[in-house]
């Protein structure tokens, strides 16, 4: 038994400090994406979930070369993004993909910038790549504490506001004749996802960060028809594809090219695919039973 | 700035920009922003895969464009359009973390993919990005009334016998071409705005659709000319001038539009008042 255990869990695989780390904050960063990214598909405003991520870059690379705490460069210009976005327009269906295409150019712009300024004056040239596809054994340990008031931050807000929230997005003229304040809601909400994927952004990485926001939750949608289960469904699928694609990464270590960790993003992503296509014979045998 | 090492980034930059003008015309009519976003960010993967194997980076370019979009259009069929992208496009960028973390690229070079590069054009990518770019017009000039239709009036394009599924399949295989040509000047992350702000711009200006795809192709050469200009005098990087014109066009065209709205107002009143 404890040789089959050895055999999937490689030793010091618990004992190893930077995986303690990637556990716990990328299970935390797990729950909070597959939560609120239930309400981000449900709203079809995946474009902008994925964009504030990839904005977050510009947020990252200039904390970089301010020399500030990067969780504020990316959380703040992930609200700054927000803010913005609902500004030109992402409640009308048309102008949204517009409106956040354009900001997420113009914040791409600036990380190109800052990215490039970075690399000129402080020689960090790793810098692209870890603002960009980010590391989950490289996040350092004294940014735990804030990343977690954040994340419960945004996942508190999600909870709070979960029936308005819920009635807004699948319709918005029932909701505005029960007397939901409908904008205050959506801006509240983009809020709540600006936070979350910028705390995604920042500790997994741009990709991972969409990865767990948009996968998880259409998975779970396709699962079950109720919204409430879908969010821990969903929740839950991010968590299971997070803490299975750190172990993998872990045990990569020793499979060929010899000596070469694979990438962690690389086995999460996979993962929440993986979940997603599986998904859609499931939940379509539970519509046959259910009709039946 | 006009050296003659200089000539083929001209070239290919304004090769790029009449096909982004011409290509995001469209993607802004069928708002599909979103897929203008992931296609190129998806190829950046197949640079790094062709690297790693030693082939043509354009071929990897060009490999990975097409995958991602039939991808996309594949999912797209089962499930919602952004989520279909969106998973797309992180699948495609799974592979890229992978294939980076087991080529020895330079951390400088991955950047100037991602971002663009003034002189990464040798005079040898002109010829195979001057025949992508032509198909990409020719394509866009066949598709021309079909696209036209099923973006503005898809239940219209129906009753006429369009097939709005072909027609979109064709569509983003002609975005995946444009975006592939134009990723090595402009960077993977940056296409898209230069294919969005331009053609937005114009429309804000002119609801004609013929003189809003010259505009909007204008517009995208104005961009690209200056970005360039501007890269090449101070050596920022161009992704940053394309990003930021492209932002700054688009309020130029809300703002203009904004004006004439807010100035035919009075004008109406001054009318109604007359009669």
């Amino acid at each position: 038994m404890s040789s089959f255990l050895s055999a999937i869990f490689e030793p010091g695989f618990f004992g190893n400090q930077p995986v303690q780390v990637a556990l716990l904050v990328g299970g935390l960063v797990a729950l909070v994406s597959g939560v609120v990214g239930t309400f981000t598909v449900l709203r079809g405003q995946a474009f902008a979930g994925h964009a504030l991520a990839d904005v977050g870059a510009a947020g990252g690379s200039s904390a970089f070369l301010l020399g500030i705490s990067p969780l504020f460069g990316f959380v703040g210009i992930g609200v700054l993004a927000a803010g913005v976005m609902e500004m030109i327009g992402i409640r009308r269906p048309r102008g949204r993909d517009l409106a956040t295409g354009i900001v997420l150019g113009a914040g791409l712009g600036l990380a190109a910038l800052f990215l490039y300024l970075d690399a000129t004056f402080s020689n960090t040239t790793g810098a692209t790549i870890t603002v960009l596809f980010g590391s989950m054994f490289v996040i350092s340990s004294s940014l735990i504490p804030m990343i977690a008031i954040f994340s419960l931050l945004a996942l508190a807000t999600v909870l709070v506001l979960f029936r308005p929230l819920l009635l807004s997005s699948v319709s918005s003229d029932l909701a505005r004749t029960r007397g939901v304040p409908v904008r205050l809601i959506g801006v509240l909400y983009l809020l709540a996802l600006a936070v979350a994927v910028s705390l995604s952004a920042l500790t997994i990485g741009a990709i991972l960060s969409t990865a767990l926001l948009i996968g998880p939750a259409a998975a779970a949608l396709r699962l079950t028809g109720k919204p409430g289960l879908a969010m821990i469904l969903s929740a839950l699928i991010g968590l299971v594809a997070t803490w299975l694609g750190i172990l993998l990464a872990y045990d990569s270590f020793y499979w060929p090219p010899q000596q070469h960790g694979w990438p962690v993003s690389f086995f999460v992503v996979t993962l929440v695919f993986l979940f997603y296509l599986l998904a859609q014979p499931l939940g379509r045998a539970r519509l046959a039973r259910s009709q039946r | 700035m006009f050296a003659s090492f200089m000539t083929s980034t001209w070239t290919v930059a304004t090769i790029a920009a009449v096909v982004a003008g011409v290509v995001g015309f469209f993607i802004v009519l069928r708002g599909s922003a979103f897929v203008a976003d992931a296609v190129p960010q998806g190829a950046f993967a197949g640079a790094a895969g062709a690297s790693l194997i030693g082939v043509n980076t354009l071929v990897g370019l060009v490999v990975f464009a097409l995958a991602g979009a039939l991808g996309i259009g594949w999912l797209g069929r089962r499930s919602r359009h952004d989520v279909a992208t969106a998973l797309a496009l992180v699948v495609m960028l799974g592979l890229g973390a992978l294939f980076l973390s087991m080529s020895n690229e330079y951390a400088p070079e991955i950047y100037s993919l991602l971002f663009g590069e003034v002189l990464g054009v040798s005079s040898s990518e002109v010829a195979p990005v001057a025949v992508l770019g032509a198909a990409c017009v020719g394509a866009i000039l066949i598709l021309y009334r079909p696209l036209l239709l099923s973006s503005v009036m898809p239940e219209l394009g129906e009753a006429r016998g369009i097939r709005s599924g072909r027609v979109e399949t064709c569509f983003l295989v002609v975005v995946a071409l444009a975006t592939s040509m134009a990723l090595p000047v402009v960077g993977a992350l940056l296409i898209f705005s230069l294919m969005i702000g331009p053609p937005a711009a114009a429309r804000s200006f002119t609801s004609n659709p013929q003189f809003a795809l010259v505009l909007s192709v204008v517009i995208a050469l104005v961009t690209v000319w200056t970005a360039i200009a501007a890269s090449f005098v101070w050596n920022w990087p161009v992704g940053f001038f394309v990003g930021t014109l492209s932002a700054v066009s688009y309020g130029v065209g809300r703002g203009w539009a904004h004006r004439r709205r807010t100035r035919a107002v009075p004008s109406d009143q001054r009318q109604a008042l007359a009669a």
